[in-house]
C-alpha cells in the first residue's frame, strides 16, 4: 500500500505545547511516528553556570509551570544534602502538603485535556472547574497559583496555620463526592470507553523495555512510586500505590483517578499529622560535593543530579524528566494505531515539552 | 462598530514557555473564567485566528514557526505577549537558545506581564486586543474607501 506522510505540530490545535511528528500512514493506520524536538529547548542546565546557586533556584521552578512546586522542592532537597542539613519536619509536612495539591491540580489539568482530546468539552470544563478550587488552596497558601517559590534551601518561606489546614480538608469531602461523579463519566460511559478500551496498548513487557515511568507504568502493571522512598514526609504517611492490568488508555485514566484520591488521604493525614515547630534553618556557606535527588512527579519519577565546586555556581545541574523517560513509549504505542487516535494517545503519556526539552 | 469585535476569534502558540502561562492561557476558556462571555472563541487555525497570544520567548528552533504563524494569519491581526517570557526573554533571557521576546520576530502590539501571567490580565490583554482590532479595521476600511473616491 502507498505511504503518506503527515507531519504533526509543531502547532496543533490539540496539543497547548509544540512537538513535532511525522506520521508514516498507510490508509488511516500509523506505521511509524518520526518525532523532532527543541521547538522549547532554552538551555536552562547552562544557566546553572552563570546563575547564584540561591537565585538559581527560581530558574529550576520554571523548567514547568505546572510541577513547578516540585522541582523547585527537588532541588531544595539535593541542596540540602549537599549542605548536609536536615529540615525540620514542619517544614517536610507542609513540603509534601504541596507536592499534594500540586499532583491534584495536575491530574486534572490531564483529565480536561483528555476529555478536550476525545471531543468531549463539557468534561473537560467541569475537570477544570473542580482544578480551580485546587488552585485556589494554592493560592492562599503561598501566594501565586502556579509558580509558588515557597521553598528555600533549608526549608520552606511560609507556614499555613491550623485554621487555613482545617479550611482546606474541610473543603474536600464536597471535592471528593463532586469528583466521583466526573470520574464515573471517564470510566463508565459507553462514548469515552469506545475511544479509550484497548487503545494504545503497552504490555508489562514493554513498559519495561523501554523504562515508562509513573502513572504511564502502572497502568501496565508495575507497581512502584519514588514517593515510597520517603523523601519529605511520605515516609511517615499511608497509601497505596494504584495500579492497574489494563495497560490501555483507559487504564491510564483510571490509575490517575486513583491517584487523585490518594493525594486527598495523604493531605488529610499530613494535616492529621503536622508537628508544631520552625519551618526553616538558615544554610550559610558554598556548597560542595554532589547530590542525586529522585521524587515522584504527577507524570512519573524525575531525576536531578547536582554538582557543586565550592563556588557561588553550580558546576553541573541535570534533569532527566519523566515525559523524556515515556516518549521512547509513545513511539512504541504509535505504530498501528489509528490516525484519529494520535493526538489522544500524545496524550496519555501527559506530556509536558517543557520539562522534556528544558 | 466594525462586526469584528463582536466575535473575534483567537489562537494560541507555545514559543518556549515553561507551561506556566499556557495553562493560564486554557484557564480562560473555563468556567470561572471564561473568555467566551465577551464573544471570543479558540481556534487552532491560524487562518482564522484575528488575535495570537504567544506565550514564551522565541527561540533559535520556533522562529520560522512563529512567522510561519504570523503571516498565515489574515489582515487586521493582533499579536499578544503572554507573560514576561513573551515580553522580554524573562529568567530566560540569557539562556544560550532565546533570541529574546517575541518582538525580537514578529510586531506585539500588547504586553501582558506577570510570571505566570493571571487570567484576569490574559482577559484584560485580550480585550484591549479586540478594540484594537476594531480600530485596526475601521482604518483599513477607510483606507479603502478613500482609495475608492480618488479614483
Ligand atoms: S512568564 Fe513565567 S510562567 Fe510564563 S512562561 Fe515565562 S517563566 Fe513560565
Amino acid at each position: 500500500m502507498k505511504r503518506t506522510i503527515v507531519p504533526f505540530g509543531p502547532q496543533h490545535p490539540v496539543l497547548p505545547e509544540p512537538i513535532h511528528l511525522d506520521l508514516v500512514l498507510e490508509d488511516e493506520k500509523v506505521v511509524e511516528a518520526i518525532p523532532s524536538f527543541g521547538f522549547v529547548h532554552r538551555g536552562m542546565e547552562d544557566l546553572a553556570s552563570k546563575r547564584d546557586f540561591n537565585d538559581y533556584l527560581y530558574v529550576v521552578e520554571r523548567i514547568c509551570g505546572i510541577c513547578s512546586y516540585m522541582h523547585g522542592m527537588a532541588y531544595c532537597e539535593g541542596a540540602e544534602r549537599i549542605f548536609g542539613v536536615e529540615i525540620p519536619d514542619r517544614a517536610k509536612y507542609l513540603r509534601t502538603i504541596w507536592c499534594e495539591l500540586s499532583r491534584l491540580h495536575s491530574h486534572l489539568l490531564w483529565l480536561g485535556l483528555l476529555a478536550d482530546a476525545f471531543g468531549f468539552e463539557a468534561l473537560f470544563m467541569q475537570s477544570w472547574r473542580v482544578r480551580e478550587k485546587i488552585l485556589d488552596m494554592v493560592e492562599d497558601s503561598t501566594g501565586g497559583r502556579l509558580i509558588s517559590s515557597v521553598n528555600r534551601i533549608g526549608g520552606v518561606a511560609r507556614d499555613m496555620d491550623s485554621a487555613m489546614l482545617a479550611g482546606f480538608v474541610a473543603q474536600f469531602d464536597k471535592m471528593e463526592s463532586e469528583l466521583r461523579a466526573l470520574t464515573k463519566v471517564f470510566l463508565t460511559d459507553s462514548t469515552v470507553r469506545a475511544r479509550l478500551f484497548e487503545v494504545g496498548v503497552l504490555t508489562k513487557q514493554d513498559a519495561l523495555l523501554y523504562g515508562a515511568v509513573g502513572p504511564m507504568m502502572r497502568a501496565s502493571g508495575i507497581e512502584l512510586d519514588t514517593r515510597k522512598l520517603g523523601y519529605a514526609a511520605y515516609g511517615k504517611l499511608d497509601f497505596d500505590i494504584i495500579t492497574s492490568n489494563g495497560c490501555d488508555a483507559l487504564a491510564r485514566c483510571e490509575v490517575r483517578i486513583g491517584e487523585i484520591f490518594q493525594s486527598f488521604r495523604l493531605i488529610r493525614q499530613a494535616v492529621d499529622k503536622i508537628p508544631a515547630g520552625e519551618i526553616y534553618i538558615p544554610v550559610s556557606g558554598n556548597p560542595k560535593g554532589e547530590a542525586t535527588v529522585r521524587v515522584e512527579q504527577p507524570r512519573g519519577e524525575a531525576l536531578y543530579y547536582m554538582k557543586a565546586n565550592g563556588t557561588r555556581n553550580l558546576e553541573r545541574f541535570r534533569v532527566r524528566t519523566p515525559t523524556f523517560s515515556n516518549v521512547y513509549s509513545l513511539l512504541k504505542i504509535l505504530p498501528g494505531a489509528q490516525f484519529a487516535d494520535v493526538p489522544l494517545l500524545i496524550l496519555t503519556i501527559d506530556p509536558c515539552i517543557s520539562c522534556t526539552e528544558r | 462598530m466594525p462586526t469584528i469585535s463582536k466575535s473575534p476569534w483567537m489562537m494560541h502558540y507555545d514559543g518556549s514557555s515553561c507551561n506556566g502561562c499556557d495553562i493560564e492561557v486554557l484557564a480562560c476558556l473555563t468556567p470561572l473564567y471564561d473568555i467566551e462571555r465577551f464573544g471570543v472563541i479558540n481556534t487552532g487555525d491560524p487562518r482564522q485566528a484575528d488575535i495570537l497570544l504567544i506565550t514564551g520567548g522565541v527561540n533559535y528552533h520556533n522562529e520560522s514557526v512563529v512567522k510561519q504563524i504570523y503571516e498565515q494569519m489574515p489582515t487586521p491581526k493582533v499579536v499578544v505577549a503572554v507573560g514576561i517570557c513573551a515580553c522580554s526573554g524573562g529568567v530566560f533571557k540569557d539562556c544560550y537558545n532565546i533570541k529574546g521576546g517575541v518582538d525580537t520576530t514578529i510586531p506585539v502590539d500588547i504586553y501582558v506581564p506577570g510570571c505566570a501571567a493571571r487570567p484576569e490580565s490574559i482577559i484584560d490583554g485580550v480585550l484591549q486586543a479586540v478594540e484594537l482590532l476594531a480600530r485596526k479595521q475601521t482604518e483599513a476600511e477607510s483606507a479603502t474607501a478613500a482609495e475608492g473616491e480618488a479614483q
